[in-house]
């Protein structure tokens, strides 16, 4: 397998009033455990349904439930670590984390604090071909969710549903390595890719299913390396944090707007306060929650009611036999054994499907061309129409079938397009199609030669022009093509047209 | 460690429980007091003691991944102040 290096890309820098500043960023990732039931109670997670419908006792909070464990939600904690080239704890425990808030029936949420399920990491970030970010992961914690407040539907009422209320969430935190906004939208797809792939999150971030908290400082230039040396946090600068982010597009204006609200701050002569923030969209700025100031004194401590989670070596290992080819992993099996370029092996394992599609269409086939019909014409296809890999109306068993007729030199290219767009309609099999509607290229090259012969004899101008100008030989290709109604081979015909111009 | 006044009636604050000021110190008294219970204890040499979790051995009780519970909202709502539409209605919270 191709072994691809990678140099780290230059910190993002904003230039201040007296020199300029970097960025830090460290982020929390909530991502919803694509789970059917809830972490602790047997109700659905399923989205959509009726207010307070998936609901349980113990999701409401009801005096004397207790929660019971979801062995698929811990599973996938386990998987998403493995995913993550983390370190399993085979002894993990639960902990209270107590705030008030009408949407925390219990008044805490239990998470796990002092000892998470999954410990240190790593997720490797590609910035640009060969330009990769190495973010560490601290942790990754299970913990539910909270339920959900709606305030417009009365003037002086919030209205609460607690349907989400307990569902299990993976909270995934990184060590402060990322260097910039577009780092952080960068770390943030690779996490969602490599947590699709695995399965265990399914990265709907419309939906919430994934998403950010993100903490932004700024720091002089040479006090990140300090820090990297050290691991001392006092060689970075005061931090805040902005919760909630479920798009990409704005936690990177929101970490540019927040780094330069911070600079302005300390070039002013203050100092920054460290607080949790929000992001307003339709303004561009971050604002403080200053109602969640208070209630950030979470007096944690053990659930009394949750025994330690202890899971063992051999389930472990059971997890990790069944985890599939990581994005890496296929990314640079592609580059080697299909020989495919680096933007196009991106393209082509960003999905798990499309990768699979691929796979199917280059076996025993050029890889390369089998890429560029995929990404170029199917794909694009597939855009223009809004269809997902899974619904395209052309099979991979169909996409290679043409490939394999215009290898032959069955068809030409331009055949070949028309084939993908009969294929694409009526469907059917590739080469009886071909055949239907007449699609077969002139290999004789016995009729080539004919009409070429003809042009040479009847155009004698032309053929004293090409022979001072070599470019303008394709005009006779092209008339050629023309006369055999487009169906011979252009290569063929160009290497006729230079040899009997002695060109 | 003893509780003050002013974290007694910080604490309650943070628990959403009223508490009048003339209650505060005796509340403050009998907090300090369960926790110079919890100083004594901590006299005791532990070291090398795993930390017990459960009076008898016991593994934590797993669920399996099937929705066995919900769509009882009558009977979620049913104690709620005040409940709309299937939503529990609360004073207004806005952020």
């Amino acid at each position: 397998m191709l072994d691809l290096t990678y140099t780290a890309p230059k910190p993002k820098v904003i230039a201040g009033a007296k020199h300029d500043w970097e960025l830090v960023i460290g982020m929390e990732i909530h991502a919803q455990v694509s789970s059917n039931a809830k972490l602790f109670s047997g109700a659905s997670t399923q989205v959509g349904a009726e207010p307070n419908s998936n609901v349980a006792f113990v999701d409401a909070a009801m005096p004397g439930m207790l929660p019971v464990i979801n062995e698929f939600c811990i599973e996938q904690a386990v998987r998403s670590g493995l995913g993550l080239k983390a370190q399993i704890n085979l002894v993990s425990a639960f902990d209270r984390k107590n705030y008030f808030y009408p949407d925390l029936p219990q008044g805490y949420q239990i998470s796990q604090l002092y000892h998470p399920i999954v410990g240190e990491g790593e997720v490797l970030v590609e910035l640009a071909p060969g330009v990769a970010r190495r973010v560490r992961i601290e942790r990754i914690h299970l913990e539910q969710d909270a339920g959900k407040s709606i305030h417009d539907m009365d003037p002086t009422m919030s209205f609460v549903d607690f349907n989400r209320t307990g569902v299990a969430l993976m909270e995934i935190v990184s060590r402060p390595d990322i260097r910039g906004p577009e780092e952080a939208a960068a770390y943030v797809s690779k996490l969602r890719q490599i947590l699709r792939y695995l399965g265990t999150c399914d990265g709907d971030m419309q939906h919430g299913n994934l998403r950010a908290d993100v903490n932004v400082s700024v720091c002089k230039p040479g006090q990140y390396e300090k820090y990297q040396e050290t691991q001392d946090f006092s060689h970075l600068g005061t931090r805040c944090e902005i919760k909630n982010m479920n798009s990409l597009r704005f936690i990177q204006a929101a970490i540019d707007y927040e780094a330069r609200r911070q600079i302005a701050i300390i070039e002013d002569g203050g100092s920054v306060m460290q607080e949790t923030r929000l992001y307003d969209p339709d303004k561009g700025e971050t604002r403080s929650m200053r109602s969640k100031e208070e209630a950030h004194d979470y007096r944690y401590f053990p659930c009394p009611d949750l025994l330690p989670l202890e899971i063992e070596q051999a389930w472990v290992d059971q997890i990790a036999a069944t985890m599939p080819e990581l994005p890496d992993a296929k990314k640079a099996r592609f580059m080697g054994d299909f020989g495919l370029t680096d933007y196009d092996a991106n393209v082509l394992t960003a999905e798990v499907d499309s990768a699979a599609f691929f796979e199917a269409v280059a076996q025993g086939r050029d890889g390369k061309i089998a890429a560029n019909w995929v990404i170029n014409e199917l794909f694009g296809r597939l855009n223009k129409e809004g269809r997902a890999i899974a619904d395209s109306p052309v099979s991979a068993a169909q996409l290679g079938g043409m490939l394999d007729l215009l290898a032959k030199g069955e068809i030409t290219g331009k055949m070949a397009k028309d084939l993908f767009e009969i294929l694409w309609t009526e469907g059917g099999d590739p080469a009886e199609q071909a055949a239907k509607h007449g699609m077969k290229a002139v290999t004789d090259t016995g009729a080539i030669e004919k009409a070429l012969d003809e042009l040479i004899a009847a155009n004698p101008d032309q053929v004293e022009k090409a022979k001072v100008n070599a470019k303008l030989a394709g005009w006779f290709t092209g008339q050629v093509l023309k006369a055999t109604g487009g169906k011979a081979n252009p290569a063929v015909v160009n290497a006729m047209v230079a040899q009997k111009l002695g060109l | 460690m003893s509780i003050d006044i002013d974290t007694a009636r910080k604490v309650a604050k943070l628990a959403r429980i009223r508490v009048e000021e003339a209650a505060l110190p005796e509340l403050a008294r009998e907090l300090s007091g369960i926790l110079g219970f919890m100083e004594q204890l901590n006299e005791v040499n532990v070291e090398g003691v795993e930390p017990m979790t459960s009076v008898t051995p016991m593994r934590l009780k797993r669920r399996a991944d099937v929705v066995t519970d919900g769509n009882i909202q009558a009977q979620v709502l049913k104690n709620a102040p005040d409940a709309r539409e299937g939503f529990f209605a609360v004073p207004k919270v806005v952020e």
